[in-house]
């Protein structure tokens, strides 16, 4: 190997998953990811410019109305109030700061406001689901919402989907990238979820299940959850091969 | 002791009501390319519910600084096709002079992925593929899932076959 190649490689990326604490593409209770879990082996590739550079999105991008889905119409949506709040930082424990967020839920009822969900549940006039924010300099986030219902699903008999809210997170770089699913504490619909069981670990698991919070519960208004997020953590040294 | 990375969740189908389309943003005076294709799943059909975002350098070759410019989303319709439009990419320097061949980076969100894909969408006819370290890093006979190809004026045909023999060379990065 000539000795370009190697500083090339020697350019420090991001740290690979512990083993059981990232699902497998593959995980057959989970039906839909029968056909489309790649059959190959991935491909290990050392870090390049590419990865470690990412979108950044500045505040112009982002309403600061964005973050509260309970004021997105004329009238107040159906349902329990709820924050959810936490703080976005790395396997260091660095705050990840200025990142986007961006979050999807089902309404009180239980019904997505997208023309695919045909689910026998009300719509509600006064709430869409979707929400965006920038973590602030210190990486903390709060969205003010309510709290989504359980839903039924096809992938087998009597499925319902516990109770989540969908959470994609950037990060600093290509390859930090993040969506994942949040949950409540004491569902027991997770127990019998194949998405929340497809990740082999159980406390990395239970790293999905927010934790109710008396301290951001705000009196007389909305019921307080935390849910923290952790990204991949930057390599302390380069790879070496 | 470090943290552990929170696990990845499938984006599920819903996922138009949070993440918006983005058009990757032009620049003048760049080669101006139209790429289009279809995810297909392992029994060859089409994925209408993907979601595909892309990352890439401006024509000179240099990744934004601090904005989202060469960042872009797409998502794919009934007959799992996706289409957007870029500017090619220039080969970039990278670390140590190393020259790479001009890239697109990708990922793929779908309902049944539980974790996103990364792959890369390399152009036809470049040169400097032959010495691209990591198109050399994957075994010859997969090499050409990740190449366009031309189909028409200004335009480039990429799929994604997300599993089986033609399976596109996914990276783990």
């Amino acid at each position: 190997m000539d000795r370009q190649l190697r500083t090339t490689i020697a350019l420090a990326g991001y740290r690979r998953s512990l083993p059981g604490t990232q699902p497998e593409y593959l995980h057959s209770p989970y039906v839909s990811s029968r056909k489309r879990a790649p059959s190959k082996s991935l491909i290990a590739i050392p870090a390049t410019l590419t990865e470690v550079t990412g979108p950044r999105f500045s505040s112009a991008d982002v309403g600061t109305r964005e973050s509260d889905l309970t004021r997105q119409h004329g009238g107040a949506p159906l349902g329990e109030r709820i924050i959810v709040s936490g703080r976005v930082v790395d396997e260091d424990r660095r705050p990840v700061g200025g990142t986007l967020i961006e979050i999807w839920q089902a309404n009180a009822a239980g019904r997505y406001a997208h023309a695919s969900d045909q689910h026998d549940a009300p719509l509600d006039p006064n709430f869409s689901g979707g929400g965006r924010l920038r973590t602030d300099g210190d990486g903390r986030y709060a969205f003010t919402t309510v709290k989504p219902g359980a839903y039924p699903w096809g992938n087998h008999d009597n499925a319902w989907r516990p109770a989540h809210i969908h959470f994609s997170i950037f990060g600093p770089a290509f390859a930090t990238r993040l969506i994942t699913q949040m949950y409540f504490p004491g569902d027991p619909l997770l127990a019998a979820d194949p998405i929340w069981n497809s990740i082999a670990d159980e406390d990395a698991r239970n790293r999905l299940v927010s934790a109710f919070d008396w301290e951001t519960t705000s009196p007389g208004y909305a019921l307080g959850y935390r849910f923290n997020i952790v990204l991949r953590g930057r390599d302390q040294t380069p790879m070496e091969e | 002791m470090p943290l552990v990375v929170t696990p990845s969740q499938t984006v599920g189908p819903f996922f138009s009501i949070g993440m918006q389309p983005v058009d990757v943003s032009i620049e003048p005076g760049g080669e101006q390319l139209i790429i289009q294709g279809r995810v297909l799943d392992g029994d060859g059909n089409g994925v209408n519910d993907a979601i595909i975002e892309t990352w890439q350098a401006d024509s000179a070759g240099q990744y934004a600084d601090r904005s989202s410019r060469g960042w872009g989303r797409v998502v794919t319709d009934g007959s799992g096709t996706f289409q957007f439009s870029t500017t090619k990419p220039g080969r970039l320097v990278g670390v140590g002079d190393v020259v790479h061949a001009p890239h697109i980076a990708v990922t793929i969100f779908a309902r049944g992925l539980l974790r996103h894909l990364f792959t890369r969408i390399y152009f036809p006819g470049e040169p400097s593929n032959a010495n691209d370290h990591i198109l050399a890093s994957v075994p010859n006979d997969r090499r050409a899932t990740l190449i366009a190809r031309p189909s028409g004026p200004n335009r480039l045909e990429w799929n994604v076959v997300l599993q089986g023999r033609d399976e596109t060379v996914f990276f783990e990065c």
